[in-house]
């Protein structure tokens, strides 16, 4: 796998979008701007998410519509062991093996399911996990949620000897953390693994008698993906100093699904776009509309997801290798 | 009152909320049977279906009840079916040949642009017209509202009717044949698409009709009124064996009971839903096709 596999317009546009990311930022902390900062942390962390959705759904062909219950385990693990007095290192790493923990506990018993079963049971485990948070109060606090009160210093940096806040350090690590799965997601594809998952969802019979074990298959996409979702959530968790069974609901699950499909199933670039699109739009819609229309912005932001449906079935940016394959 | 006296009444209870589900759990079933498809939409006409069957006795108020009633009820099925009629055409019809996931979108995109339509025009709680009288009717030990026996009734006459159409009439057959196999029953001369549009009509009117059920149960109705039925609908359809009729019946009734008798019985009623969606699991990983879903053999 390389990414820089040769100089294209492609890759020049890539690299400067990355040299952008990193650089841009700062610039937007000294005016109002401080919410776009706060908008692109949260696409980052959408964007970690659909990439471990997208070992779920595009490279195993697996339908779950409860994905954001890991989300919710890992930001509910930090809250709770920060509180506990871990460090934030410690605690992120204890959080993404508690929500892989958890996926390995829920997802066993239920792979043999196929198709829209296995949709139905992950939608059921994602409601009674936030049934869950909202209701055991000595643990989670119910419905108020739990508040943090320090923001810990994760990445102590100094920009050109400008004071830079938590904010922008959340930034950068969101961002780091991006690049961390996107990294994992295109290794994965095109490793024996991912070619096992991808074999399974184009033919589980025939995958099977070609020796791979599907159930083990299975077993390390869910527990991977969750480990994305793990690091996603101990990362919000910490730059909202707040959680609340509120942010976790199958809303936000049927939400990732749309990341994940109208980017591309299986193509890792496209999952990031479909992330970024799903979260802006509507924010951007809210202020191109002024604030008279404001209301209208999701009405026109489902009207997109149609016609996104409707004239791009294979996503925006759908999986190259695939297509190659149909051909 | 006695442990007894609560076990019957949260029966009741659950039966009446049982046959709304399985009113709405049919419409879900049947898309899925011919289409392979979950059509998220289908909450967005159950709220539909409350809020014209709300117009339509708003409108008749003169008139007297059960009239008004029944033209609620039967102008809602219309205007719904109707409408699902033209999300098929519009927005999935299109995609017959995508991939899968590619409809699910798009029934996402239309469920929330119906949700947002409703949204734009009322954002607050609507009260329901409470055309029915309060009453009470004692049968022995048994004791139901005269909202719950019009419930019961009136969804027992809708799948009655349903059962009929499907299983004794030509067209009823047609449906069968397209989900069994749209391209042969295609080439056995069924017209395939005018069976989907017929297929989703129905499903959507009597979604509207459990709309309007489920607004006189509970006197209130808003833009997102149809997201929590919806699910427990869907999840019910899935319990009895997504695709298969008599299962949604079934699988609304068991989801009803299950979250009234665990509203009754758990320490706090907000687990009601937990213990509803562990039954679903629980029956899923013993019978994976779901409680009367068929054993399909795998395909090769």
């Amino acid at each position: 796998m390389k990414i820089f596999h040769r100089p294209s317009w492609s890759n020049l546009l890539l690299g400067l979008l990355i040299v952008f990311s990193i650089l841009f930022p700062p610039f937007l902390l000294n005016s109002d701007y401080s919410y776009v900062l706060q908008l692109l942390v949260t696409v980052g962390l959408y964007m970690i998410l659909a990439m471990g959705l997208n070992l779920v759904v595009g490279f195993l062909g697996l339908l779950d519509l409860g994905f954001m219950a890991f989300y919710a385990i890992g930001a509910y693990s930090m809250a709770l062991l920060s509180c506990a007095g871990f460090g934030f290192w410690a605690t992120l790493g204890l959080s993404v093996l508690l929500t892989m923990g958890f996926r390995l506990l829920l997802g066993a018993p239920v792979l043999r399911l196929r198709g829209d079963y296995l949709a139905i049971v992950t939608l059921g485990f994602g409601e009674i996990t936030r049934i869950v948070l909202n209701n055991w109060d000595s643990l989670t606090q119910g419905p108020k949620g739990i508040s943090l009160l320090t923001h810990p210093d994760v990445v102590p940096i100094t920009f050109f000897g400008f004071h830079i806040s938590n904010n922008l350090n959340f930034y950068y690590l969101t961002l780091f953390f991006v690049f961390v799965c996107a990294t994992l997601s295109l290794r994965l594809k095109y490793s024996r693994i991912g070619r096992a998952w991808m074999a399974i969802r184009e033919d589980e019979m025939a995958a099977r008698l070609t020796g791979i074990q599907i159930t083990r298959m299975k077993l390390i996409g869910f527990v991977i993906s969750a480990g994305f979702a793990g690091i996603a959530g101990g990362i919000f968790a910490r730059s909202q100093n707040f959680v609340t069974p509120e942010s976790f609901t199958f809303w936000e699950s049927v939400m990732l699904v749309a990341m994940v499909v109208i980017g591309g199933m299986g193509s890792v670039g496209g999952v990031l776009l479909g992330a970024a699109i799903v979260i802006l739009v509507p924010e951007m819609l809210r202020s191109l509309l002024g604030s008279g229309f404001v209301s209208w912005r999701y009405f026109l932001f489902g009207l997109a997801l149609v016609l996104i449906a409707l004239y791009r079935p294979q996503g925006l940016w759908p999986n190259r290798r695939k297509i190659v394959e149909l051909e | 009152m006695s442990i007894f006296n609560t076990l019957i009444e949260q029966l009741i209870n659950g039966l009446t909320l049982g046959a709304i589900y399985a009113l709405v759990a049919l419409g879900y079933t049947m898309v899925y049977g011919i289409l392979l498809m979950i059509n998220f939409a289908h909450s967005e006409i159950f709220m539909m279906g409350a809020f014209v069957g709300c117009a339509v006795l708003t409108l008749c108020g003169a008139l007297p009840a059960p009239l008004a009633m029944g033209l609620a009820v039967v102008g809602a099925m219309i205007v719904c079916g109707l409408a699902a009629l033209g999300v098929e055409k519009l927005a999935y019809a299109p995609l017959r040949k995508a991939s899968r996931l590619a409809p699910l979108i798009s029934a996402i995109g239309v469920s929330i642009v119906l949700q947002n339509g409703f949204f734009l025009w009322r954002d607050d709680f609507l009260g329901f017209p409470n055309v029915i009288p309060e009453r009470h009717f004692y049968f022995g030990p048994l004791h139901f509202s005269l909202i719950q026996l019009i419930i019961l009734f009136s969804s027992l006459i809708l799948m009655l009717g349903l059962w009929l159409f499907v299983n004794h009439t030509r067209f009823g057959q047609a449906i069968r044949a397209c989900s069994q196999d749209r391209e042969a029953a295609g080439l056995m001369g069924i017209p395939v698409n005018a069976m989907i549009s017929l297929t989703f009509f129905i499903g959507a009117s009597l979604g509207a009709a459990g709309g309007i059920l489920y607004s006189l149960y509970y006197g209130s109705i808003k833009y997102n009124m149809g997201f929590v039925p919806g699910i427990k609908a869907f999840t019910a359809a899935v319990l009895g064996g997504i695709g298969n009729i008599p299962g949604a019946m079934v699988g609304g009734l068991i989801l009803g009971m299950a979250e009234s008798l665990g509203a009754a019985f758990l320490p706090q009623a907000s687990w009601k839903d937990v213990f509803a969606f562990g039954i679903l699991i629980l029956v899923l990983v013993i019978r994976p096709s779901g409680l009367l879903g068929e054993r399909t053999a795998e395909k090769v």
